[in-house]
Order: C-alpha cells, then structure tokens, then sequence
C-alpha cells in the first residue's frame, strides 16, 4: 500500500516535471520568431527587447536556460505578466480561488445529482421514469455549455431577474455558472451509475441479500451502492480535467475573474508568460487530482494492490 | 437451388406448408444458412441499428443538418457577410425566419454557412485522429514492447493535460485561425484511437486466426489492416461518432472563445459569442447557433449509442 502510493506520487512529480519542459520547450521552439520579442509584446522597442533577452537568460544554451527556468519554477517565479506588469505567480494566485471554487462545487453537485438520477433509473429500469430520464440525460450530455450558459442567463437573469448575471461578489452569482458546468458532469456520472447499478442489480450476491430478508433499501445502497462507487470515483477524478477545461468557458460567460478568463486573456493580448503560467497550473492541478484518485481508489476497491 | 429458394421462388407453390413433406426444422435452417448468406454480423448489426426509430430520426437530422450546409447558396438567396444597416436586430417574421443580427446579416442563413465550417472542423479533425492513432494503436498493439510503450507514454502524455486546456493552448501559440483548431483538436483526440485500438489488438492477438496467418507468414501490415482492423471497425465507429460530436463542440467553443475563425466568416459558435451583448433585447441571435449546435450534437449522440447498442453482441440476443 506504502510503496503504491509511493510509486505513484513519484510518477506524478516525474510528469510534473516532464509537462513544465515540454511547456518550455513549446514556446522555445513550436513558435516561429524570436521569443525575446514576443514576451516584450507587441510594440516594444529594441532596447526593450535586448532586455528582456538579458533578464531571462535568452542569450545562454537552451539547456542552461531550461535549469533557470526549473529552478525559478521551483521558487514560484513564472516571470512577469506583459499585461499585468506583475509576476504571473501572484496574478494567478488571485484567480485561483475562483476556478478552484467553481470547479469543486460543480464536480459536488454535478455527482450528487447524477448518482441520484443514476440510482433511481437502474432500480425502476424500464419503467416510465427510466424512459423520460434516458432522454433527459442524453439531452443534458449533449447540451454545449457555452449555450446552457446563455438560456440560463436569458431565463433567470434577463427574463425573471432572480439572479445576476456578470461577476462574483455574492454566492448568487455562482449559481448559474455551477449550473452550467454540474448538468454536463451530472448526465455523465448517472450513465455511469446506471449501467453499473443494473449490472450489480443482477449480481449473485445481491440476490442473496435479497433472500437473507434485507429492505430493498439496504440491498440497494449498501450492498449494490458500494460496488457501483468503485468506477465512478475514477470517472469522476478524469472529470476535474473536463471541468477545469469547462471552467475557461464558463468563466468567460459569466464574467468570473478566474484561471480560465485569465488564459484567454492571455493569448488573446499574446501575453506568453500569462499562458505558460496558467498551462502550467492546471496541466499540475489536473496531476495532482488523478494522484489522489489513484489513492482514493486503493481504499475504495480493497482488490487493487498493485504492489 | 435450395428448397427454400424453390418455394420463394415459386410463390404458387407452397409446398413447404404441406404436412406430409415438412422438414425437419434443423434441415430447413441449414438449407436457409447455405443460401441466404445474409445473416453476417454486419446485416445483423444493421437490422438491430434499423429497429432503434430514435437513432433513425437522427441519422435523417444529420444528413438533412449537413446536405442544408453544402446546399447554403441554393436554399438562401441572402448574403451572409454583407451587411445590410437598415434591417438591423430585426425579430424572426416571414421575411427573416430567425431573425437578423446587429449588422442586418440574416440569422438562418449564418447557421445554413456557419455549418459548413462546424462540420469540416469535426469531420476533418476526427479523420486526422483516427488515420493517425489506430495505426498507432495497431503498432502498439502488435508489436508490444518498446515500440508499445514509447506510443503509449506519449498518449500518457498528452492526456496529462485537460482537454480544452490543452487545445486552448496550442491555438494560442500557434496563432488563432481554424485550421490549428482541427489540429488541435485531432492532436488531443489522437490518445482515445490509440488507446482503444491497442487494447482490442491485444485481445485479438491471441486468437487462433492471427496465429494461424503469423504461420502461413503474412506480414505484420496483412495482420493488422486485413485481419485485425475489421474486427475492430464495430468499437471504432462507436467511438468516432461520439469523437465527431465532441469536436463540433470544442471547435464551437474555441470560436466562441474568439480563437476560432476571424469575423465575419459565419460560425456556430462564433455568431453565438457575437450573439452575447444582445441577449436583452434580440435573443435570437444568440439562441439560434447554439439550438443547431445542441440538435447536431444530440443527434450524433443519439446515433452513436445506437451503434454501441447494434454492435454489442450482448444486446443481439434480444
């Protein structure tokens, strides 16, 4: 168990480790033209340019500037925001929260809504409810955020004027982007449950239960519940991916100051220090949540030992 | 000519309802087997496609959904670029079903346009993941190994980053036009061909008709494209209907984002963004793209489920 999860935070740092060079390497070498003059923006002079050349160490070999670019990775120094003419670290640092916030509460709620959806459908498979679920959850799959955002801010904000529509000062205005981003994941996870569920439904194990003279709502949630979780806590850690993805739309929609508005500032201001920062952070965010659950799985299915 | 071919044949005579020559069951089974060579598992995946009338309403969507895009400069007799300033934000009525946007363009005919590019970018993105990662698959599968694992850890690779994140990413570097977002897009959807193709080749390679063409000495390539990839086209499908899906969408969002195509080129996701600022007063603009988006999107879905269900020799017993 030790040398598992051992194993797999050293594999975790090794890809850490591995995305920041190929993030180094993409915008030293997959850019045409000199990256002294696009750090420098657009309208810098020459004497700006030669620098900033200087200041990161552009005139040294590649390798010598991939080891300062490590090391003041390493020290939270991502270099200064074009934009911003701040250090990248601390502008990111503030977004953070937001993207962190939205992304957690709809991975919460979307889950939750799902395994409900998922459970209810697989114990009255074929039945009316199952029916009309199967075609809402397709829907919900397919929805594109960008335009759930929109209906949803066309419904409640600009039509019943029951909740804001830009910004993030209060908890109401994260109602609608958590909406937004929870029903894709929710239609995700209630496939999931349902499938599973149906299958274990009809496992010997749960009709044993049954015939020991267990409530069907103990067969169901603690007998056939358990089993079903197993895969779902996989799905749901690939999901964060997505969601952080999702997150960069939603943020825009809704005018949340997080990582996601950040980044598309960024490239569109060619602020190259800003997207390797923020590329940087969520490539190690979404890392570090599949470390987890890689962990988490090992206390969920006792039959995983991979020592 | 069998007997059963006989009596279809001959509709007059009905022989095989008289009781006094009637066959056994098995007999006639076998005589059917030998001459109707129908029931191969394609026809049968077909037939089970074909009872799915839901799958079959969307197949018509998307053909109707992509011959109306081809079809744009004969089904509207507007201009999709031009502006016309004095029938600007105009409400959906006769002379404009859906109404116009902020510069007078007619809404329906930017989605009859805007869909020839949508369409490109999920097609032509997901053909360019599917030739390049189910060869890739088809190595790693068969020859295992190093070869295996320096394909695989660059899949690894690539799906250490967050999907959109990633196709995000490299737009921004390469620069903002449509073609880096199918290439983009086909880059990170490369790792699901590979991947799926891999692990269904290396069940396939233990079966005894690989064995058997190893032996006879047919070159790797005979094996994997003559003796492998059939077998596996059925989950490929499946997968690349869904990929198709995923694709409009992403490329819808990254134009959304303003990464996309450059205005004012008519775009699903792109007219949607543009859409945005109009939301009070002229929801239609908005509306409408994201309503062709989300009916394309569903009905790929909805057939690509449709092809799980066909292909998945558990429902054939049904």
């Amino acid at each position: 168990m030790g040398r598992y999860i051992l194993r797999r935070t050293l594999i975790a740092l090794v890809l850490v480790l591995v995305i920041s060079v190929l993030v180094f390497v993409m915008l030293r070498v997959a850019i045409p033209g000199d990256p002294a003059a696009l750090l420098a923006g657009d309208r810098a002079s020459p004497e700006l340019i030669e620098q900033i050349r200087k200041n990161m160490g552009l005139d040294r070999p590649l390798i010598e500037q991939l080891v300062i670019y490590l090391t003041n990775a390493v020290r939270g120094d991502l270099g200064r925001s074009v934009q911003f003419g701040e250090p990248v670290f601390g502008v990111i640092v503030k977004a953070f929260p937001f993207t962190i916030t939205l992304t957690f509460l709809s991975v919460m709620v979307g889950t939750l809504i799902g395994l409900g959806i998922g459970i209810l459908t697989a114990v009255k498979r074929g039945s009316w409810i199952d029916s009309v679920s199967i075609v809402v959850v397709v829907f919900f799959y397919s929805i594109p955020s960008f335009w759930l955002g929109l209906v949803l801010i066309l419904v409640f904000a600009v039509g019943l004027r029951v909740l804001p529509v830009q910004g993030s000062a209060t908890w109401q205005h994260f109602v609608l982007p958590v909406t937004t981003l929870s029903i894709g994941q929710s239609a995700l996870i209630a496939r999931l449950t349902r499938t599973n569920m149906v299958e274990m439904l009809g496992a010997a194990f749960i009709q044993t239960a049954r015939s020991k003279g267990l409530s069907e709502r103990n067969v169901v949630f603690r007998h056939a519940l358990k089993n079903t979780l197993i895969p779902i806590v996989t799905v749901v850690g690939l999901s964060v991916g997505g969601l952080l993805g999702g997150a960069v739309i939603t943020e825009n929609i809704f005018g949340l100051p997080g990582v996601g508005r950040l980044a598309i500032e960024a490239i569109v201001g060619r602020d190259y220090p800003m997207i390797q920062g923020t590329v940087l952070l969520v490539a190690v965010t979404f890392v570090f949540v599949n470390l987890i659950t890689d962990i988490i799985y090992v206390y969920v299915d006792p039959r995983i030992r991979y020592d | 000519m069998s007997i059963r071919e006989f009596a279809m044949t001959n509709p007059d005579n009905n022989m095989l309802d008289k009781a006094e020559i009637a066959l056994p069951t098995d007999v006639v089974s076998l005589a059917e087997d030998v001459s109707f060579k129908r029931d191969t598992p394609y026809t049968r995946t077909l037939q089970e496609f074909m009872r799915h009338r839901v799958a079959l309403v969307a197949l018509v969507v998307i053909l109707l959904i992509i011959l109306s895009a081809i079809l744009a400069p004969r089904l509207t007799s507007y201009d999709p670029i031009g502006r016309n300033s004095k029938d600007r934000l105009h409400g959906p009525s006769a002379e404009y079903p859906l109404g116009t946007d902020a510069l007078g363009r007619d809404v329906l005919t930017r989605i009859l346009y805007g869909g020839q590019i949508s369409l490109q970018v999920g097609f032509l993105s997901i053909t360019i993941a599917a030739c390049i990662g189910i060869p890739l698959g088809l190595m790693a599968g068969f020859f295992g190994g190093k070869v295996d694992n320096l394909i695989m850890r660059i899949m690894d690779l690539i799906l250490a980053f967050p999907g959109l994140i990633l196709i995000i990413w490299l737009v921004g570097l390469l620069g903002s036009n449509i073609f880096n977002v199918m290439l983009a897009i086909a880059l990170f959807s490369l790792p699901t061909y590979a991947r799926l193709t891999r692990g269904q080749t290396l069940s396939l390679f233990q079966r005894d008709y690989v064995l058997a063409a190893r032996c006879i000495g047919a070159l790797p390539v005979r094996i994997m494209f003559v003796h492998i990839l059939p077998n596996i086209l059925g989950s490929l499908i499946v997968i690349t209907t869904l990929g198709v899906s995923d694709a409009i969408i992403t490329g819808a969002s990254l134009s959304f984002l303003g990464l996309g195509v450059r205005p004012p080129t008519p775009e699903w996701g792109a007219m949607l963004s543009d859409g945005r600022a109009y939301l009070r007063n002229a929801w239609w603009i908005a509306f409408f793209p994201g309503m062709t988006i989300t009916l394309l999107v569903l009905a790929l879905n909805t057939v690509g489920d449709a092809f799980r269900d066909a292909f998945d020799p558990n429902t054939l017993s049904k």
